[in-house]
């Protein structure tokens, strides 16, 4: 190679130039002499180990995991949010997802008392107070009523929650990832109820876990009668123990604590329970010092997930922009983007399934000359809600709320295609 | 599908109108639901699937754990500060500090009065919760964290006591707390929660049409998170509030 003539400056010109018109992102200072003849791809003119050998036979895998090579698609933690990892919350690696099913693995994870570990024969689900005929009923006893099949977003009321004074978290794992979407299969709650017969004074239902932490929330009896499911599957097979194993409710739309997990009682009264978790928390303190209770309802929200700090743009010229939007209100309308800062702003390209209260997949096609980028996305959903700016919610709200900050994000591409989470004015 | 069978899917789809289920089946029957209208009352009075079996008194009790603002729920018995002083020592003050002020970054439970505008508001038992009925609901459903459903009713009164005592809100080490006096204490917080009020406060959010083109002349950045650096792999970790 040392023999081949040394490029000239003219000729090493025209190689950047084709380098970056075919958007290659090799390293240019190497071996410009290797561009004038290029040289074939061992890859492809020589015969691979996956080419030749066998490979594993169908019984190594009885339940399959992702290739070795997605080892760093995981949930992950952020240490130094918590006292204890029982009482805590992991995050669903946005970035690295497409579509809008969030593989049962992923699903971020947030427990009060650690993972209970039951055996489903051991499960019991008890429906008493305001009515008829207090219930008992075992899996096999759920398991023989008519099911339905939903797709839902779950939210942590707390998703974002560390934004509220400023960007902190550097990716959308971290900022975002309090989220997940599967289907989940499941009894309609209100033929739970019909089997015990509400009082005509019930008003409000109390869902308690059979966890160590007896997750206990207050349920409008309206809401149950609606469209909450009590689920035994998601994506298609029994939940994981994480997420609830056997027996949780989904309730579209609405924040995550209230999807009580190994539910066990429902107990039927004419006012709330005013629990730890709806009072000392999931209440959302103002500016003046006063506080919103009862807040069910996640508002429209989205992100970027591609370009983000943790998946950085690696070419110029052609890109794919990707991103989620969803709304506890509803559909997704439309979705709006900028890669100015807000200047300017062009309505995405939604593509899939638009479900009610359901991740909503978005892109934009985008090239790109290597120019600072300031990215926002913002939602609009079916009730005509426009997802806010981070400083309109505070306006509002003040900084201290924690819970359903659904504000713009935006993420800042810079020249050598590096992101990061800003706040811009 | 055969003829014979007919009726008998008819009747079964049926039976699911009237119960409300989705309205793929609600159409397909719809005939038949009109018939079956009164019966779409939430509160139906029959069992309609013969699911379940009736649970035992000796089952609610065993489960009925929760207590209500109006008292509902709590089970006869006392306990005094000083009692529950010696109680929290023993179960509690590992995590919660001798005086609930917190040890690490366990709860604080006591403290924090006014602070609620401060720009770090310290939310504790006397300073944000509202109802003292949580205070007892949640002792009995979930502490000692990783030890939950131990205590006595009694201990959880004197416990309960102590925590009122911590907070300043009753004075006495004497002080007896029973299902008897129960609702006549109340927080200091009590009044300042408000049900959702989004729809009106945050009603700017909805059916603007947004500026698309040329929408502001500048932009500047304003917070970085890269700053701060406290996204896991980075070296510091914060204190948390």
């Amino acid at each position: 190679m040392s023999s081949e003539p040394q490029a000239g400056p003219l000729s090493r010109r025209r190689f950047l130039g084709v380098a970056g018109a075919a958007g290659a992102g090799l390293a240019a200072s190497t071996l410009p002499a290797r561009a004038q003849a290029p040289t074939p791809d061992p890859l492809i003119t020589e015969v691979q180990d996956w080419n030749r050998y066998l490979g594993e036979g169908v019984d190594k895998r009885p339940y399959g995991t992702p290739s070795r090579f997605e080892k760093h698609v995981m949930r992950r933690d952020v240490s130094w949010l918590t006292a204890s990892p029982e009482s805590s919350v992991n995050f669903t690696p946005l970035h690295e997802l497409d579509g809008i099913i969030t593989p049962s693995g992923l699903c971020f994870e947030r427990h009060h008392g650690g993972i209970a570990d039951i055996d489903p024969a051991n499960h019991r689900l008890m429906i008493h107070g305001l009515v008829e005929k207090p219930l008992v009923f075992t899996m096999e006893d759920i398991k023989r009523m008519p099911r339905q099949n939903h797709v839902h977003f779950l939210e942590c009321a707390a998703n974002s929650g560390m934004e509220w004074r400023g960007a902190q978290l550097n990716g959308c794992q971290f900022t975002h990832g309090m989220v997940h979407n599967v289907m989940y299969t499941g009894v309609p709650l209100k033929l739970l109820l019909a089997e015990a017969g509400l009082k005509p004074n019930a008003k409000w239902l109390m869902l308690e876990g059979a966890d160590s932490s007896g997750m206990n929330r207050s349920l409008p009896v309206m809401k149950a009668l609606d469209d909450v499911l009590i689920a035994f599957a998601m994506n298609g097979e029994a939940l994981r123990p994480e997420q609830g194993y056997p027996l949780r409710a989904v309730v579209p739309g609405w924040e995550g604590n209230i999807w009580v997990k190994w539910l066990r009682r429902i107990e039927v009264g004419d006012m709330p329970w005013q629990a730890r978790e709806e009072t000392s928390k999931y209440t959302d303190l103002l500016a003046d010092g006063r506080s919103r209770r009862y807040t069910f309802i996640m508002d429209a929200k989205s992100v970027v997930t591609n370009p983000s700090p943790q998946a950085p743009l690696k070419h110029k010229g052609r890109n794919v922009l990707s991103g989620l939007a969803w709304s506890g209100r509803g559909t997704i309308k439309r979705v709006d983007v900028t890669l100015d800062g807000g200047k300017n702003w062009q309505s995405a390209r939604i593509d899939g399934p638009v479900l009610d209260k359901s991740l909503t997949r978005f892109y934009v096609d985008f090239d790109w000359a290597g120019q600072d980028l300031l990215i926002q996305s913002r939602a609009m959903d079916s009730t005509g809600y426009v997802q806010p700016t981070k400083q309109e919610l505070r306006k509002v709200r003040g900084a201290n709320s924690i819970y359903h900050n659904n504000g713009i994000q935006t993420w800042h591409v810079k020249a050598n295609g590096e992101t990061e989470n800003v706040e811009i004015a | 599908m055969s003829r014979s069978l007919k009726p008998v899917l008819l009747a079964g789809l049926a039976g699911l109108a009237i119960l409300g289920t989705g309205p793929l089946i609600a159409q397909t029957a719809k005939p038949q639901a009109k018939a079956a209208a009164p019966a779409q009352a939430p509160a139906a009075k029959a069992p309609m699937l013969g699911l379940g079996r009736p649970a035992l008194p000796e089952e609610i009790k065993a489960w009925d754990i929760a207590v209500r603002p109006d008292g509902k729920g709590l089970p006869p018995g006392k306990g005094t500060v000083k009692q529950g002083d010696e109680i929290f020592q023993a179960q509690c003050a590992s995590c919660h500090g001798e005086f609930g002020q917190g040890n690490g970054r366990w709860p604080v439970l006591a403290g924090g009065v006014g602070s609620l505008t401060a720009d770090r508001p310290e939310k504790t038992i006397g300073s944000f919760w509202p109802d003292l009925s949580t205070v007892y609901d949640y002792i009995r459903r979930a502490m000692p964290y990783g030890n939950a459903q131990s205590l006595s009713p009694d201990e959880i009164y004197a416990l309960t006591a102590y925590l009122l005592y911590l907070n300043d809100i009753v004075k006495d080490e004497e002080f007896e707390l029973s299902d008897k006096n129960f609702t006549s204490v109340k927080l200091p917080n009590a009044a300042a929660f408000y049900d959702d009020d989004r729809e009106t406060t945050e009603k700017a959010f909805w059916g603007k049409e947004p500026c698309m083109k040329d929408c502001k002349a500048e932009v500047k950045i304003t917070g970085r998170a890269a700053v701060l650096d406290v996204t896991p792999d980075s070296k510091s970790a914060p204190k948390v509030d």
